[in-house]
């Protein structure tokens, strides 16, 4: 029992020292010759057009919602998919109810108007 | 790994079938009704509450479980633990929808979404009841919780309505997240989350057992406001649409002792020794807290929030008795039957006084009530009798068992802290009747007739529970006979 409990213990310490390494050691070793265009700030190799503080719509928030119903549906169809041989008709009772539950958030969603751009 | 399939037996799940479909409908019937007839809302919530509480009777005296994977223990159980809480919850329920229906109209809330969420809330307060598995436990936790957290902030734009949202919400999930994380370290010491199989093996777990049942205790806690987790409380109830704080002050807090009941009463019975003190030394400080400062609330609101703090420091002392008194678990059932009454029938009383949305709240509108509408009046007199504990009412039968149990449980100090801050609150419950009889004032009373009926109906319980309390209390015992067999028998 205590010895599983060290190797968390153990865990704890390490795992932060693993990635501060790379950075560390880089740090000390690497060569330094700053100039103005090095020190810009690095985005995809294209230069940024206006203010980067735009405003979103914030009726991206219901888009947000709505992807959940579809997120949650990837997540939990896909063990029952990978797992469907052995499952019978259990399963797919589950899932059928369960796709019912979530189209009927969805159609909810639907109905309130919430799939039309204003 | 073969894959098996559980036993299930879904006819004795049926009520919670039923409420749960029944909101699922109603969120999409409201594209199909057409406007004029959106009325019809409330009273088909009333249908599906009414046929799952009919259904509900009918399991009275079963016993038995679903949900069963192979080899272990069933992850719902339906006993008459079970079925009495469920008549609870359905009660409030439809109570709630009574007492809503004219107030949402009058305030401009009628929005169809409110008995949708009703619904859901219920069928999560039934599972609480139901539940044998922590895990279930949790989920009908958040079930439970999360139409709550809208409900309250049912009333934007108005803020106060949004700050109560915002901060039920925030303070449920930080104590939801100390809730999991008592299970996980039930889970870690015990290597299930099966409440028989958490029985068996409580015992050998040693410092993390301990720590696991601090954290389910602080969890529960904070469901039921109880002190020093009670913080959140006042501020909520006070912006929360009247007839949400009504559904919340019984259903939640009701929902709360029942997993918490079947969690710590059928789970850990071997831990007692650590947990009844802990659980009483709560008890006793959520009394002084919730009675004493009850006294200097102008608003009848917030009173009756802090109130609620009291009523849960009385319906702890019955947990705590519950484990060396055969009759704990009994008196924690019967004092919230009769909790769910008198609360429920003194805030019908108060939705009638609040004529607009947050207005005719405070305590000085109350004055006069005695001429105005002296039936009203005595009714509101009698619920405060009753929250007081003075014969013949059902909160003093409900006390009555409570005390009765902590004695019997030789925890003769707790019936003292608690028949003592009876006392106080005395002076704050008294202090509305004084104001209806002995002062004259005027205001708007809005007493519709599904108002009218629900404090009658609410009066006329309490009287009964307060006049023939035997019978009520056999079947409260009945409930929790059931509870005590499976510790017997674990």
């Amino acid at each position: 029992m205590l010895t599983d409990w060290q190797f968390i213990a153990l865990f704890v310490v390490l795992s932060p020292i693993f990635p501060a390494m790379p950075v560390i050691i880089n740090h000390l070793l690497g060569p330094k010759k700053p100039n103005p265009i090095k020190q810009q700030t690095y985005e995809c190799g294209i230069e940024t057009v206006g203010d980067s503080w735009v405003q979103f719509k914030v009726q991206y928030y219901i888009y947000a919602l709505v992807f959940v119903i579809f997120d949650i549906e990837a997540v939990f169809l896909f063990p029952i998919a990978a797992a469907y041989d052995q499952l019978g008709l259990f399963a797919v009772g589950a899932a059928v109810l369960f796709i019912f539950l979530l189209g009927d958030g969805l159609a909810y969603a639907w109905g309130r108007g919430v799939l039309e751009w204003v | 790994m073969e894959f098996q399939v559980p036993s299930l037996n879904l006819l004795i799940v049926l009520p919670v079938l039923i409420v749960t479909g029944w909101g699922m409908l109603l969120m999409l019937a409201e594209f199909f009704i057409p406007e004029e007839k959106k009325s019809w809302a409330p009273w088909l919530t009333m249908l599906g509450l009414v046929l799952a509480l009919i259904q509900t009777i009918g399991l009275w005296g079963y016993n038995g479980g679903t949900f069963t994977p192979k080899g272990g223990a069933p992850m719902v159980v339906v006993d008459n633990f079970a079925t009495f809480l469920n008549i609870i919850f359905l009660l409030t329920g439809i109570l709630t929808v009574l007492i809503s229906i004219h107030y949402l109209r009058r305030t401009g809330l009628d929005r169809p979404e409110y008995y949708m969420l009703l619904l859901f809330s219920v069928s999560g307060m039934m599972l609480m009841g139901m539940a044998n598995d922590l895990i279930l436990v949790f989920l009908a936790l958040e079930l439970l919780s999360i139409p709550l957290y809208i409900l309250s902030g049912f009333a934007w734009p108005r803020p106060d309505s949004e700050e109560s949202a915002m901060k039920y919400f925030l303070l449920g999930a930080f104590s939801s997240s100390i809730f999991v994380f008592g299970i996980a370290l039930t889970y870690g010491s015990t290597g299930t989350t099966s409440l028989p199989l958490v029985l068996e093996r409580i015992s050998d777990a040693g410092m993390l057992g301990l720590v696991a049942t601090a954290m389910l205790i602080v969890g529960f806690a904070f469901k039921v406001a109880a002190a020093p987790f009670h913080m959140w409380t006042p501020d909520v109830y006070e912006g929360a649409p009247t007839t949400v704080t009504a559904f919340m002050s019984v259903g939640a807090k009701v929902g709360g002792f029942a997993a918490m009941l079947r969690v710590f009463v059928a789970a850990l019975p071997q831990l007692g020794e650590a947990w009844v003190p802990a659980v009483a030394g709560v008890a006793t400080l959520t009394l002084i807290v919730g009675n004493v400062v009850a006294i200097v609330q102008p608003n009848i609101k917030r009173m009756l929030a802090y109130s609620s703090i009291a009523h849960a420091g009385y319906i702890m002392i019955a947990v705590a008795a519950s484990v060396n008194s055969p009759d704990g678990v009994s008196a924690a059932l019967f004092y919230m039957l009769a909790y769910l009454f008198t609360n429920l029938g003194a805030f019908a009383v108060v939705i009638a006084l609040e004529h607009k949305q947050g207005e005719g709240v405070m305590l000085d509108d109350y004055k006069g009530l005695g001429k105005r509408r002296p039936w009203l009046a005595l009714a509101m007199a009698y619920f405060m009798l009753s929250l007081t504990g003075v014969p013949p009412t059902g909160g003093f039968s409900g006390k009555f068992y409570v005390f009765r149990a902590a004695i019997e449980a030789d925890l003769l100090w707790l019936a003292i802290v608690g028949v003592i801050t009876s006392v106080i609150s005395g002076y704050y419950y008294l202090r509305v009747v004084y104001l209806m009889y002995m002062y004259d004032g005027e205001g708007e009373v809005v007493a519709n007739r599904a108002l009218v009926w629900t404090v009658g109906l609410t009066a006329l319980a309490t009287l009964v529970l307060g006049l023939l309390p035997g019978p009520w209390f056999d079947m409260a015992r009945d409930a929790a006979l059931q509870t005590v067999q499976m510790v017997a028998g674990g």
